[in-house]
């Protein structure tokens, strides 16, 4: 629409298209921040911000301007350079993802034929800010937390990455487009019901949320890597942890739930702009509401437990979508066959994961023992 | 501070183990509680507790107080079971002095009691839920029946935590008229509340995989290290003060001592979660026989002079073995107040307990003791 006015200057056109992200996009986690807290603070019996504004709609700017006012302490024997730049390296990649997304069938920052390959590329990045956060802080939580996120994302981004590889197989692209237009008649959640868990699973474990909050666990190591950010370095850890559940969900309504295709094809030919716009919203809500829920309901794993389900339960399962589909594709059989082969893939997964938390685990014991105080 | 080196093992890379401190201001050590984890990696190799933070003269000071005015002492101690605290100390006195309270008031000190055993299990839901990673839903749940328990207990003695309300010789004012209804109104409004924490808790498969078979504790090591409580009895051993030796009327109740199987963490939800609907069971038991009558011993004098001698006397806590020691000398004051706190002894095996496991595991044995620090370090 209004980038109508700029188009023929790429110079304008592309700060006008950066622009809407950078103006968008915090508003958009404002808004966020406040519904999580009245979510969850519903799912726990409680009203929620209640105070600023009608049912503290307004809660969200409070807090911004909160944050952006409070004092930016830097403990004395931080790595000055690591400690400061650790915000920017995990809040850049974060926006960078956002330009491949598109949000319906035209509007888009910019349509990238290798989309899903970029966006996992550039969000694979913020690992980096993490580590740097971490390690930056001298402090033995936030050390303990950067370490743990590492081992973390590094762990989930591959059963997520391979999820997403299985859903770009069936529809031959990595052009989120594409991939969304090759919906048009069934969804790929129900082609790839085992793919979307791993992607679900995968997604919680990348955005920090319980039960995967393990480098942040705020009884163990106190926030993890954030624990001597405070002020606006604090609050970008934040806009980056928002934009990235956003992000996610996104990707996940785009590649499983069809984007902004209407189901039953309630529109004869074109889908107008705004329904579109609207279908996409009310899908990655959908995600969003469910990534929220499972923060309210599900207590946190342990790091070795977080570790082996992901390489012992989703990774195999993950490989196992691939080759079913690989399986499709080579020997051209119908589309429909994956519905109950990757149906009872993911009914296995599942299956496993409640037999593996019931039973009684053998504990690790380690070879050594020190006795005596080390006081 | 000394730092370790430990072999190389398994890879080239020369280690060193770091020193964490948790605590004494950690969200995760129920007050301020300090450990000192030597952890190499994420597992931990020693632990080191620290305590005495909280330290108040909580034995010494009574012993310059009216044998009434320690009751609030009590209340101080473990302010998490404050009925039971105060039970023990006033049982103590009268058995000292030789005064026999009225039916009535027995009864109002085990229903007082029992009630306050559900709601510092809830207290340990609670917190337990948090320590594990749940955000703050079994809190808020648990704190929602805890809030009903103590609305009521303010009904009754007009405070929230403080209660000062049991005396040598009786209570100190009679109940409200309608106690039986609401009393049984507050019960079963909190029993649906434990079924919804049990729903919420037990069957979760993330708490299951963490919780069970973390630190198994034997009888014997558990007998060793002076266990007593719900940590005791999760070990498998029936032991329960109130059947053992039975104080005030418990004699007279039916309940089941319930235990867990080979004493790691999930027993000892397992057993505090049973032992909310036994304590159900006994306040119903006694709604239902309570006499009327007096509820103050006859013919006490205004200072209560307790003849020379000495008495031990323990109660069942929500946390175990509560024992308060008493030597009179004759005159209107204990000559020693000594306190058996069960979260210390209970607190003394945490090494034992959680050396050789991760550190988020540390975390959560801990939580599973349930220690109140005021009675840790008194």
């Amino acid at each position: 629409m209004f980038l109508a006015l700029v188009s023929g200057n790429p110079w304008l056109e592309s700060l006008a298209r950066l622009a809407i992200i950078a103006v968008l996009v915090p508003v958009t986690v404002i808004i966020l921040t406040w519904v999580e807290r009245k979510v969850i603070g519903r799912l726990q019996m409680r009203l929620g911000p209640m105070r600023v504004g009608p049912y503290g709609t307004l809660q969200g700017v409070a807090d911004t301007i909160k944050l952006l006012t409070k004092e930016d302490v830097r403990p004395q024997t931080a790595d000055r350079w690591v400690f400061e730049l650790a915000p920017f390296v995990i809040v850049v990649p974060v926006f960078m993802a956002v330009v491949a997304i598109p949000f319906t069938a035209d509007l888009f920052i910019q349509n990238l034929t290798l989309g899903v390959f970029y966006f996992v590329a550039v969000s694979g990045l913020s690992i980096v800010g993490f580590v740097m956060a971490g390690w930056g802080s001298d402090n033995k939580y936030a050390l303990l937390g950067g370490v743990r996120a590492a081992a973390q994302l590094i762990s989930y981004e591959i059963p997520l990455v391979m999820a997403i590889v299985a859903v770009a197989m069936l529809s031959q692209s990595l052009n989120l487009a594409v991939i969304v237009g090759a919906q048009e008649d069934t969804p790929n959640i129900a082609f790839q019901s085992l793919a979307f868990l791993i992607f679900a699973i995968a997604g919680l474990a990348e955005l920090y949320r319980q039960p995967f909050d393990i480098p942040v666990a705020e009884s163990e190591v106190v926030g993890g890597p954030f624990v001597e950010y405070s002020g606006i370095r604090w609050s970008m850890f934040q806009l980056g942890e928002f934009v990235n559940l956003v992000l996610i969900s996104i990707l996940g309504s785009l590649i499983f739930l069809g984007g902004w295709q209407w189901p039953w094809s309630v529109f004869d030919e074109s889908v107008p702009v705004v329904a579109q716009i609207a279908m996409m919203a009310v899908k990655t809500a959908a995600f969003i509401l469910f990534f929220m829920w499972m923060r309210a309901s599900l207590p946190r794993l342990r790091i070795d437990q977080m570790m082996s389900f992901c390489w012992q339960l989703l990774l195999p399962f993950a490989l196992l979508q691939i080759i079913i589909n690989g399986l499709v594709l080579v020997y051209d059989w119908p589309n429909e066959i994956l519905i109950p082969l990757s149906g009872a893939g993911a009914a296995g997964a599942v299956y496993l994961t409640y037999r593996a938390a019931r039973a009684t685990g053998v504990r690790y014991q380690p070879g050594y023992q020190t006795v005596g105080s080390v006081l | 501070m000394a730092i370790e080196t430990r072999p190389p093992h398994e890879s080239d890379l020369e280690t060193i183990d770091i020193n964490v401190n948790v605590g004494p201001q950690h969200p995760a050590t129920h007050g301020v509680f300090r450990m000192v984890l030597t952890i190499d990696g994420e597992l931990v190799v020693d632990v080191d507790p620290v305590i005495g933070y909280m330290h108040r003269g909580n034995e010494k000071l009574p012993e310059n107080c009216d044998y009434r005015q320690v009751i609030g002492y009590h209340d101080r101690t473990d302010y998490l079971a404050q009925f039971n605290t105060e039970h023990c100390y006033v049982e103590a006195v009268e058995r000292l002095a030789g005064i026999k309270p009225p039916e009535r008031a027995e009864y109002i000190r085990v229903v007082l009691a029992e009630m306050n055993r559900i709601a510092s299990h809830l207290m340990f839901f609670g917190a337990f839920g948090t320590d594990i990673g749940l955000f703050g839903t079994s809190f808020m749940y648990a704190f929602r029946d805890r809030e009903t328990i103590q609305d009521f207990f303010e009904e009754i003695t007009g405070e929230r935590m403080m209660y000062n309300y049991f005396r040598p010789g009786g209570v100190a004012w009679d109940l409200p008229d309608n106690f039986r209804q609401r009393c049984s109104q507050v019960l079963d409004s909190v029993e649906r509340g434990v079924e919804q924490l049990d729903g919420l808790m037990m069957e979760n498969e993330v708490v299951l995989a963490r919780c069970r078979g973390l630190s198994p504790v034997t009888v014997e090591d558990g007998i060793n290290w002076g266990l007593s409580g719900p940590m005791l009895r999760a070990t498998g051993l029936k032991h329960d003060i109130r059947r053992a030796e039975p104080y005030s009327i418990y004699d007279r109740f039916q309940f089941d001592i319930p235990t867990g199987k080979q004493g790691d963490v999930y027993d000892r939800l397992v057993v505090r979660l049973e032992e909310m609907h036994q304590s159900a069971w006994i306040v119903r038991q006694a709604l239902e026989t309570m006499p009327e009558g007096p509820i103050m011993a006859e013919g006490l004098k205004r200072v209560l002079r307790v003849p020379a001698g000495e008495v031990y006397m323990r109660v069942e806590s929500p946390r175990g073995e509560y024992g308060v020691y008493l030597v009179s000398q004759g005159s209107d004051k204990p000559w020693r107040h000594k306190v058996r706190g069960a979260s210390f002894s209970n607190l003394s095996a945490l090494r034992a307990m959680s050396v050789g496991n991760f550190v988020s595991d540390v975390i959560i044995i801990l939580g599973s003791i349930d220690i109140v620090l005021c009675e840790v370090d008194r």
